[in-house]
């Protein structure tokens, strides 16, 4: 689903369940999901070892 | 302000001593709350029979030879997330009226255990969901040190108790910053150990993966004593301070600098002239996709709250305050695809962290770009922009919520106002103890 599309839709919903406020926060939403899917790491994301150990012990 | 207020270490000698008792101290906590609460609004319930009862016999016990520790017979509050057995946990909502636990919290029955003294529960931004302790169903929480201005949140009730010694030390949740952001709006302490170190058991939840439990103080020294009895460490492992002198730590000035009121900057920059004068090294670091830090950090707190309360927003909507309804409303918004790149980004930027650290003992940056905000300021003027007070308050803490890195705020100045200002330090994974003997260090080079 685009984002735009997804807005669409979100705000939609929000002014038929009477909450019409809603649309400046689903708009700051929508920002931040676009900041999300443009990062570059969704390009080269490998999954970490699923039982990552702890760094070596430490001494201050 | 009182005018002394003793650290857990101070009143532990006094009691042992025979110089204050267990109750005798309690009872001084009970009168400032009885002094300043009605400005401050810090307390949701003062729990002073039980407090008082738990005080005779902490005394009772010490002279009968029976020794719990640190905490013993310490007056300590706690953030009404927390399940206390017999007691309502109201998160701060009227969504919770009629809540009664049935037993305690993890973290409570290891204070229990302790022989720490619950002198009541404390308020907070409602279910944890904002950064100023002003949605409440109790109304705002106020600052000790200017009741004009917040005291930070969400434990914000907690920080103030503790700034205005109405207990010894207080226990905090943090799910993006929700320890560290008070106590340095306050001027305390705040320890966020590593994700999944204590027990959320008991915890009334904001964002399962997200939520850290601990605890605020004014002392270094009084957080290590917390940190260990919560961990149920009865006797307590010795704190050792290790030479600054030596000492590395990398400050990662892109993104965490770019936007910082000039008096905190000037706060921070000090502290990293006296820790340099001191013997430390202070090298720059990167952690390349820290501006992701916010996206990422939304979409996981936010769906993970919304699942939280779906039902309740669909049943009692009208119980919520306004603005944290709407913000959880929002949140029912969040598609499942945005909720698994951030899981992805987050493992990235766990890693990006993990990399920063090597060979340093701790990162060090501002805990907030701002001092405490005005209590009913919804926008601060930072670098010539006018942004939101809680994207701000949480721009510097989020991220260590997301990694699950152990963080620790302490005061390192004012601003010119007075106000305070705190600086954290973050260090390994897993290695709390090594952040909080290099956080004792520190201390004793920061003047406050």
């Amino acid at each position: 689903m685009t984002i735009d599309a997804w807005l669409d839709a979100a705000v939609k919903d929000a002014e038929a369940r009477g909450l019409k406020e809603l649309r400046p926060l689903l708009e700051a939403l929508a920002q931040a999901t676009r900041a999300l899917r443009v990062a570059d790491f969704n390009a080269v994301f490998v999954p970490p070892d699923a039982n990552p150990r702890p760094p070596a012990d430490r001494d201050a | 302000m009182p005018a002394h207020v003793p650290s857990i270490e101070e009143f532990a000698t006094g009691l042992r001593q025979r110089k204050i008792s267990a109750l005798e101290m309690t009872d001084e906590c009970l009168k400032r709350i009885s002094a300043d609460d009605a400005r401050l609004n810090a307390f949701i319930l003062v729990m002073a029979d039980e407090a008082r009862a738990q005080a005779r016999e902490a005394d009772a016990e010490l002279a009968a030879g029976r020794d719990r520790g640190a905490l013993h017979g310490v007056p300590i509050s706690i953030k009404d997330l927390f399940d206390i057995r017999g007691t309502a946990t109201t998160a701060a909502s009227r969504v919770r009226a009629g809540h009664v636990a049935s037993r305690d919290a993890a973290a409570i029955a290891y204070l229990r255990h302790a022989g720490a003294v619950l002198i009541g529960k404390t308020n907070l931004h409602e279910f944890a969901f904002g950064t100023t302790s002003e949605e409440s169903a109790f109304g705002p929480v106020r600052n000790p040190l200017d009741p004009a201005r917040s005291p930070g949140g969400s434990s914000g009730g907690s920080a103030a108790s503790v700034a205005a010694g109405m207990a010894l030390a207080t226990l905090g949740t943090d799910t993006g910053g929700s320890i560290r952001i008070p106590a340095a709006a306050c001027g305390i302490v705040g320890l966020k150990p590593t994700l999944g170190e204590l027990s959320t058991d008991g915890v009334v939840p904001l964002s399962t993966t997200l939520d850290h439990v601990g605890p605020l103080t004014r002392t270094v020294r009084d957080a290590w004593h917390m940190f260990e009895a919560l961990q149920g460490r009865e006797a307590g492992r010795p704190l050792t301070v290790p030479p600054l002198a030596g000492l590395r730590f990398a400050i990662p000035r892109k993104y965490f600098c770019d936007l910082l009121d000039d008096d905190v900057r000037a706060a921070c920059d000090r502290s990293m002239d006296a820790l340099t004068r001191a013997g430390a090294r202070v090298d720059e670091a990167v952690i390349p996709h820290a501006d992701v830090t916010a996206p990422v950090y939304m979409h996981i707190s936010f769906a993970e709250a919304a699942a939280y309360h779906a039902r309740l927003l669909e049943t009692v909507p009208e119980l919520y305050t306004p603005p944290v309804r709407l913000r959880l409303e929002m949140a029912r918004y969040v598609l499942g695809e945005d909720y698994v790149r951030a899981m992805n980004g987050r493992a990235v930027l766990t890693g990006e962290v993990d990399a920063a650290l090597a060979g340093y003992v701790a990162i060090l940056l501002p805990t907030m770009p701002i001092p405490a905000p005005r209590i009913g300021e919804h926008s601060v003027g930072v670098g010539g922009q006018m942004l939101p007070v809680r994207a701000l308050t949480l721009r510097l803490t989020q991220l260590f919520n997301v990694t699950g890195h152990p963080a620790l705020s302490l005061p390192c100045g004012t601003t010119r106002d007075g106000l305070p200002v705190g600086l954290p330090l973050v260090g390994a994974r897993h290695h709390t103890d090594v952040l909080l003997r290099t956080a004792l260090a520190v201390e004793s080079v920061l003047s406050y």
